[in-house]
């Protein structure tokens, strides 16, 4: 074998790569992107799961968003206060230190709200939500039952119980998923420690609300009255509590005559 | 020659529970109840207060725009409340509720009986929109807005639509075999408005009497031709049945009239008629009362706002017990459940059976066996569409052109599978259109 013929190609490959390996690292330096170290150092810190409860597109996103300044450190509902205060550290910045979680607006379950009628579609909250009366609950505004917000959730935090979505407050990670679901709308954020809880979403008046459930806010004002703190409004007649002003002093909860305050 | 489109089912008729007999009139006695939302678009405002004592024909609430539509009182008495009441949608609609004298006291009506020709386009028009004519054929849409299309030049054609796809359903045929000639008056009236256009009435070949009557009255008319259609459903679906009859296409981003075509239901037909010719504002209207668990099935002239339960003890009340009760026919109609509400403008039938077949059977899993798609009118894959639809992936829902589903009902009714697709397909419909308008 000619040894000269293996020296050239050996050659020829080396020279080829010393030139493609001085064209690479003149590349890499012209069209650099600039990459926020803040922003790799952020994403380490977010959960991952790609939830998409901050209502940007997965971690990546945020963690973008963040180092922007777009979003606030405690962006990440998952993550709470302990990567939100290990966010702010890298980018400063307030932290509230507050923990939502979400409320299912409803007592009526399958002993005080009866069906209107025998559904017989599809078991889902939003094709149910499709059929006469909005469902087949005699409540126009309650919770269905079938389980949308359960199959949204990506903690386990959601359970149906007796005909309606009981959310465990230790797994919710306040993601807002279930909100979004819910095609009643009856799911909302409530601060962890809320004292004073409404179980009850209807609009209808006191004589309606009475025909359909028994668990059901007839929107007579008597919490409203007697709110030390002015924090309860009645409005199209459901009690609504601003939780920026309940102390929690739990007047409401023994005033109430139908014991939906909780 | 029968005309017809691709697709399409043949469900048990039932027709001839009710074809054959006499049309009863029916008087309500008790409270009626007329809804402000008996139509497409816009509530009326309510022109009367508490209290205030109404004769029978006149207006009661004005439209809340141009499309909206008039709502007349039928009977004489006083208004008792103007509140939410229950309508057939299943939810409470603002109504003005009457209360009954029974004395029935009219105003009086002016007929005009000025020649076609001479009678100009704004004085029919205006005489339809006075009279509140809505599509009689179940949705509503306000009748003088549809004969107001855009490319008023552009239509030639207008289709009565008698095909009555629907089974159990008769009153379009008890329409048309009573009152021909006011049909075709009604229809010589629209065709009045848009000169140069010709006038198609539709007829299922189940119905020979009908076409054979409505031939012989023609004979002669080089306007108006009557088709007979293959009895099939959805033979009366708008789309299709402008597919039929003239091979035009239209999807669900397109009007009749993009097609140079307007159709009207028959009763519509009836309605333009009595409006124009009679001055009678449009106060009753023809409703099936059939199903097995009916007494004596019949058709009967209802004045809008009777409650169903009169119109059901009219005609002897139940027999058995009903498992289901649908208002309008058994494929589109929405089952009920409460008697306690109207008959509106549009509500053709109440049908009472003593058996849901429809619910009889757990749904399992699909075999893509593809007959959902051979019979899909609308030329979708409802299969697809389903999946898509369960998994909430509204993108590919739009791509597979989800929008283009009628909800008629086919494939969830030849679904060996018993899967409820037509539901699902239905409800993601609705969410999207509800996305849209956020």
């Amino acid at each position: 074998m000619d040894i000269i013929a293996v020296v050239i190609a050996a050659a020829v490959v080396g020279v080829v790569g010393i030139l493609a390996g001085v064209l690479l690292g003149v590349a890499s330096e012209k069209f650099k992107v600039d990459v926020d170290e803040k922003e790799i150092q952020i994403r380490e810190l977010l959960p991952g799961n790609n939830c998409g409860g901050c209502g940007y597109p997965g971690c990546d996103g945020l963690a973008a968003a963040i180092a922007k300044g777009e979003a606030a450190p405690s962006g990440c509902p998952v993550g709470g206060e302990q990567v939100a205060s290990a966010i702010a550290a890298i980018v400063g910045g307030d932290v509230s230190s507050a923990r939502f979680v979400a409320n299912v607006k409803c007592a009526g379950n399958c002993e005080k709200a009866k069906d209107a009628y025998e559904y017989a579609g599809p078991k889902d909250c939003k094709f149910a939500s499709n059929a006469p009366g909005g469902g087949p609950k005699s409540c126009a505004y309650g919770c269905l039952g079938y389980g949308s917000c359960k199959k949204v959730c990506q903690f386990g935090a959601i359970e149906i119980v007796n005909g309606i979505a009981h959310i465990d407050k230790d797994k919710c990670k306040a993601c807002g998923m279930c909100v979004v679901e819910c095609p009643r709308h009856i799911i909302e954020m409530i601060p962890y420690e809320a004292e004073a809880v409404v179980e009850c979403n209807s609009k209808d008046f006191g004589k309606d609300v009475k025909a359909s459930c028994q668990a059901g806010c007839i929107g007579c004002g008597i919490c409203q009255k007697n709110c030390p703190e002015g924090a309860i409004t009645v409005d199209n007649h459901l009690a609504v509590i601003d939780y920026d002003k309940c102390t929690g002093c739990g007047t409401c909860k023994e005033k109430c005559p139908v014991k939906i305050i909780s | 020659m029968k005309y017809t489109f691709k697709g399409g089912i043949h469900p048990y008729e039932g027709k001839e529970l009710t074809m054959d007999k006499e049309v009863i009139e029916c008087l309500p006695k008790k409270e009626v109840v007329y809804p402000l939302s008996q139509h497409i678009g816009a509530p009326a405002t309510p022109i009367v207060k508490k209290g205030d004592k109404v004769l029978a024909g006149q207006l009661i609430a004005e439209a809340g725009g141009f499309v909206s539509a008039n709502i007349h009182a039928s009977v004489s008495g006083t208004v008792k409340v103007i509140e939410p009441r229950l309508t057939s949608s299943g939810s409470k609609v603002n109504s003005i509720v009457i209360d009954n004298d029974n004395q029935y006291e009219s105003v009086s009506f002016v007929p005009c009986d000025k020649p076609l020709s001479e009678l100009t386009r704004d004085e029919i028009i205006n005489a339809i929109k006075a009279a509140g004519v809505v599509g009689m054929g179940g949705a509503g849409f306000p009748t003088h807005v549809k004969l107001s299309p855009k490319n008023a030049d552009e239509i030639d054609t207008i289709i009565i639509n008698g095909s009555e796809c629907e089974p159990y359903l008769t009153s379009d045929y008890r329409r048309l075999m009573d009152e021909p000639e006011k049909v075709i008056e009604g229809l010589k009236i629209a065709l009045a408005l848009f000169p140069g256009a010709k006038g198609i009435i539709a007829v299922e070949d189940n119905k020979p009497k009908a076409i054979e009557m409505l031939r012989e009255k023609l004979a002669g008319d080089s306007d108006i031709t009557v088709n007979k259609m293959k009895t099939k459903y959805p033979e009366g679906a708008e789309r299709q049945l402008i597919y039929a009859n003239t091979g035009r296409y239209i999807n669900s981003k397109m009007l009749p009239a993009d097609a140079g075509c307007i159709v009207h239901n028959v009763d519509t037909a009836y309605a333009i008629y009595e409006a124009v010719r009679e001055g009678k504002p449009l106060t009753k209207r023809l409703v099936t009362v059939s199903g097995d668990a009916i007494e004596t099935p019949c058709n009967f002239n209802v004045p809008t706002g009777t409650s169903y339960e009169e119109l059901i003890e009219m005609a002897g009340g139940f027999k058995g017990t009903p498992k289901k009760i649908i208002a309008g026919g058994p494929m589109m109609g929405k089952a009920i459940y409460s008697l306690d509400q109207p008959v509106t403008k549009s509500s053709s039938a109440i049908l009472c059976l003593s058996k849901d077949e429809a619910a009889e059977y757990e749904p399992s899993s699909c075999i893509r066996c593809g007959r959902c798609v051979s019979v899909c009118p609308g030329r979708v894959m409802p299969n697809q569409l389903a999946r898509l639809a369960t998994a909430n992936d509204f993108d590919g829902f739009l791509e597979n052109n989800g929008m283009e589903c009628c909800e008629c009902g086919c494939c969830s009714y030849v679904c060996p599978a018993r899967r409820p697709l037509t539901q699902v397909i239905a409800g993601t419909r609705k969410l999207v259109l509800a996305n849209k308008k956020k």
